[in-house]
């Protein structure tokens, strides 16, 4: 019921946010922050009641079976386990962030602002907890329309030709996955006689290795366009480049997640033979993808897209871990999609907050920043330290653990992945010298963070600090999970 | 006849009984509101009788089974719906105005034989009432060029492709020497002496003259001179009822004659929903005339059905008619949006009329994103369960490649649905001057919202519509 509760929340915030608009631009503001925080209080409630009791020690935690359309054996299946747990937090967590970061940046159609990134989460949200793979699909496009808006509607010069691109992209290979959907039902009733979408019920049909592989191609496609894999990636430097700062913490942070989620969650469980015989393929692509987007990242000018290449070589680094066949490495790449969702988000802040000061996304714009805004300089520099990889931050652990998982499996992989380690290093201190030291050659005077941008930042500060030093209560939490896909974790 | 097929016949009677009580309302005093009044409650009473007449086979020529009340149902609703645009449409203008509502009865008691025949007499009677009534209908604003072009255009297409469906019957005929649809069935099965060479040309005759009515390519030409000239309602009309009496009958024609039993037709089939998919959705990208992208765009998304009819062993059928609906519902709203925005001379059919709609008239520009997004097939809304629902029928009947075609032309299709969509929200130049927005009209905004709430129902809870359509169709194939 919670869970309902928490998909019901959002969407009931988007539909009140957008009329209130009218009345006046703060109300529809106040509410979406409302709704948000309300869902994430709900989920740190769940999450401490579960601690506290120390009940849900495998299994889901929390769940909701009813029926949606039996003509063609659909549910409304929703299911939390401590994978999805720690991700919808995030999402919660980052959705706050997004809300209210918007709240200066957006002055035109506020109300239509809000209900879109309100859907967007409650898409978010809903392909995370789904546990019907129509529920899945109906979630996963969800996303794309408001996403589409937002860039499309409050974004910059080239929004149009950013917005469509992305749609594209996404759409076509979404309706690919739809197809493999499709085929894996068919399959499944010829196999059974029963028509049924259900995640659990799929997981066992039986599927020669032909079609098996041909069916997982569909799912690859959607979650590896998403996500984004080279050399699907071009659309998210487009994207970002255009997109005002919240679209971009959503597109490249959490949308990311929810890719990677659903490869860990779906993919892997679904294909488990097909998905090994292409781990060698993908892990390739993703040690191009992690030295290509370095280089890349290392001569862009413009800001945001120096950030979405440095996102994309995380993310190479997260499909090593899932691919690699190792658990270790498995859990590092969910530690790495939350320190990555906090660390590139938190970038992205620091980006638009300097965009909004000094009118322009091109770093030969900033530079001497230090003298005239040290504490949003110095945050600059933590989470470009934080992307890096510096020990004691969540992004270490992330990478640390997938290096060492895959290094037991593809060796030489893992030896050229840690090269990728070093050439993050070389853009991130370019973008700091860039940006805050150095003269101060455009004369810029202008004020420090902002006590909301210091909130927002100090968290996520803390957060990955936290992540750092103690990510041992994720782990738990993936532990926790194991149990619903036992083949995976061990 | 007894009394229960009189009683069974009541949707058929009712629509024409308006026309002529319209008719005599006209030539006793002409009064724009008592006509429309009139329509609305004749299309009204037909509805609601289609859910109470009893079933069964009324005539030789007419089933009015479960299926045939379900299109029946279906055609009046949207009827209904148009009659409520043109008369927002046709309230300011000087032409005379009555005589439009008896030939969209006409019109619409034509598409309803369409959708209960069962012999290919009343196919023909049907078809010609549709086509009669649809010339006066697209030419009805005859002081303006464009809709007088477009309705001659019409007739001599029209009349040809009526030529063709007769030369087939008549090989059909000559052929097994019958005309009922289950008839042809038991000769086709049985092979009592038919030949099929001229069975087979005839059958692709009568698929020209339908694929005429419907508009698959290669036979679409008339579609976007003729959408772009017509009145918007009209449009509206030949989009939802006209094409929808005539696909029910070709889902009758299919399954009932036994014409699914031909490798060589499923094959022209499988072609021309190709072809239509294809062009459709390539011609619209280079379009920047509102009307003529849906032109296009119905083009492809008759293709898309087709692709449901070559499944309909499984669960095609029934895709069809859940397809016709969420299409009836996304198509109508669409064009309501134009119809409430045209005022002038012309119609507002120009992309850049559109420019900056958001910000003028957020609600509308909403409606017609939410009816744009319907067609491009996006959750939430009633095109998306659609859409799927093909997918899924193509898919249980293995025919994977018109599902890939079918999956490639539709993410071609979002690019100029898009294009539309973001003209909307395109902020208009500060200084360049607007026109001025029409007036709002009260009942076509109602029938717009009623609209919009249909197609995000369908497209959020589809199990009771899923249920009511198992119910009519599960029995008759």
């Amino acid at each position: 019921m919670i869970l309902a509760l928490l998909l019901a929340i959002v969407i009931g915030g988007a539909l009140l946010a957008w009329p209130l608009g009218r009345a006046h631009p703060r109300v529809s503001r106040s509410v979406a922050l409302i709704a948000v925080c309300l869902d994430l209080a709900l989920m740190l409630f769940v999450t401490a009641r579960d601690f506290a009791s120390g009940s849900a020690a495998s299994g889901w935690r929390e769940q909701l079976n009813c029926s949606w359309m039996p003509q063609f054996g659909i549910r409304f299946h929703l299911g939390l386990d401590g994978l999805s747990l720690v991700l919808v937090l995030l999402t919660l967590l980052l959705g706050v962030v997004a809300v209210l970061i918007s709240w200066r940046d957006i002055t035109t159609a506020v109300g239509f602002y809000y209900f879109n990134l309100l859907l967007i989460l409650a898409g978010i949200l809903g392909v995370l907890l789904s546990l019907d793979l129509f529920l899945f699909y109906f979630s996963w496009e969800l996303m794309l329309v408001p996403m589409y808006f937002l860039i499309s509607v409050w974004g910059g010069e080239r929004r149009v030709y950013a917005a469509i691109k992305f749609f594209l992209f996404t759409q076509l290979s979404g309706l690919l996955m739809l197809i493999s959907i499709l085929a894996l039902y068919f399959a499944h009733y010829g196999a059974t006689g029963v028509y049924t979408f259900e995640y659990q019920a799929l997981i066992g049909t039986p599927l020669s290795a032909h079609a098996a592989l041909w069916i997982m191609l569909g799912f690859l496609a959607a979650f590896t366009v998403k996500l984004p894999m080279f050399p699907f990636h071009t659309w998210l430097p487009d994207a970002c480049a255009e997109a005002s700062t919240a679209t971009n913490l959503v597109l490249g942070s959490l949308m990311a997640a929810t890719a990677a989620y659903a490869i860990i969650r779906f993919l892997l469980p679904l294909f488990p033979d097909a998905s090994r015989e292409a781990a060698p393929v993908i892990i390739v692509l993703a040690v191009i993808g992690i030295l290509y987007s370095a280089i890349l990242a290392f001569s862009q000018t413009n800001l945001m897209r120096l950030i979405a290449y440095a996102s994309i070589g995380h993310l190479g680094f997260v499909l090593l871990g899932i691919f690699s066949g190792s658990a270790l490495a498995l859990r590092g790449a969910v530690m790495t999609i939350i320190a990555h969702g906090i660390s590139i988000g938190a970038l992205f802040l620091v980006a638009g907050a300097l965009e909004k000061r000094t009118h322009s996304r091109e770093i030969g714009a900033m530079g001497g920043l230090w003298d005239t805004a040290p504490r949003l300089s110095g945050a600059g520099l933590f989470f470009a330290l934080a992307a890096l990889g510096l020990p004691g931050l969540g992004d270490f652990i992330g990478e640390f653990l997938i290096l060492i998982g895959t290094f037991r499996t593809h060796m030489i992989a893992a030896i050229i992945a840690s090269c990728g380690v070093l050439a993050a290093t070389f853009y991130a201190l370019r973008f700091v010298q860039a940006a805050f030291q150095g003269p101060n050659p455009h004369k810029w005077r202008f004020s420090d963070m902002t006590p909301r941008e210091g909130l927002v930042l100090g968290v996520m500060m803390a957060l990955l600090l936290w992540l750092g030093l103690n990510p041992q209560p994720v782990f738990q939490a993936l532990a926790q999970a194991a149990s619903n896909a036992p083949g995976l974790w061990r | 006849m007894n009394s229960t097929q009189v009683l069974s016949l009541l949707p058929l009677i009712i629509v024409a009984g308006a026309s002529v009580v319209a008719l005599l309302a006209i030539a006793i005093r002409r009064n724009h509101a008592l006509v429309f009044a009139l329509t609305l409650a004749g299309l009204l009473a037909s509805f609601i009788s289609a859910f109470f007449a009893p079933r069964g086979p009324a005539t030789q020529l007419l089933s009015m089974d479960q299926y045939a009340m379900f299109f029946m149902g279906l055609l009046t609703a949207a009827s209904f719906f148009v009659a409520i645009f043109a008369y927002g449409y046709l309230a300011h203008r000087k032409s005379r105005k009555e005589e439009f509502y008896v030939l969209l009865l006409v019109a619409t008691l034509g598409s309803m034989v369409l959708a209960a025949s069962s012999h290919f007499a009343s196919l023909f009677l049907g078809l010609e009432i549709l086509s009669a009534s649809l010339y006066g209908l697209i030419a009805y604003l005859r002081e303006n060029p464009l809709p007088l072009e477009a309705g001659i255009k019409y007739l001599i297409l029209a009349g040809s492709s009526s030529a063709f469906l007769a030369f087939g019957i008549a090989l059909v005929y000559a052929d097994l020497g019958t005309l009922d649809f289950a008839g042809v069935a038991r000769m086709v099965a049985g092979q009592h002496g038919a030949s099929l060479d001229l069975l087979i040309p005839g059958a692709v005759l009568i698929l020209a003259g339908i694929g005429f009515k419907l508009a698959l390519a290669p036979f679409h030409m008339w579609t976007p001179d003729i959408y772009e000239g017509a009145p918007a309602p009209v449009t509206a009309f030949v989009a939802t009822v006209s094409k929808g009496g005539m696909f029910a009958l070709l889902l009758r024609l299919f399954s009932q004659s036994g014409a699914d039993r031909f490798p060589h037709l499923i094959v022209v089939l499988s072609i021309l929903a190709i072809a239509s998919m294809v062009t459709g959705n390539l011609l619209a990208l280079f379009s920047n005339n509102v009307k003529r992208i849906l032109a296009y765009s119905s083009i492809a998304h008759m293709g898309y059905v087709l692709v449901a009819l070559e499944a309909s062993r499984g669960l095609g059928a029934k895709a069809v008619a859940f397809y016709l609906t969420a299409y009836f519902a996304t198509i109508l709203g669409a064009f309501g949006v134009v119809t409430m925005l045209s005022s002038g001379e012309r119609d507002c059919d120009q992309l850049e009329n559109y420019c900056g709609l958001f910000w003028r008239r957020p609600v509308l520009a909403m409606v017609f994103t939410a009816m744009l997004l319907s067609l491009a097939g996006i959750p939430l809304t009633a095109g998306f369960i659609a859409k799927f629902y093909i997918v899924a029928a193509g898919a249980g009947t293995h025919i994977w490649a018109l599902i890939l075609i079918l999956v490639i032309t539709s993410a071609i299709g979002l690019f100029y649905y898009l294009r539309v969509a973001a003209t909307l929200f395109r902020r208009p130049a500060p200084d360049g001057q607007t026109t001025p927005l029409p007036k709002i009209a009260p009942a076509t905004s109602l029938v717009l919202a009623l609209l919009t709430v249909i197609v995000i129902w369908l497209g959020v809870f589809p199990a009771p519509l899923l249920r009511l359509i198992q119910f009519a169709i599960g029995n008759v194939f």
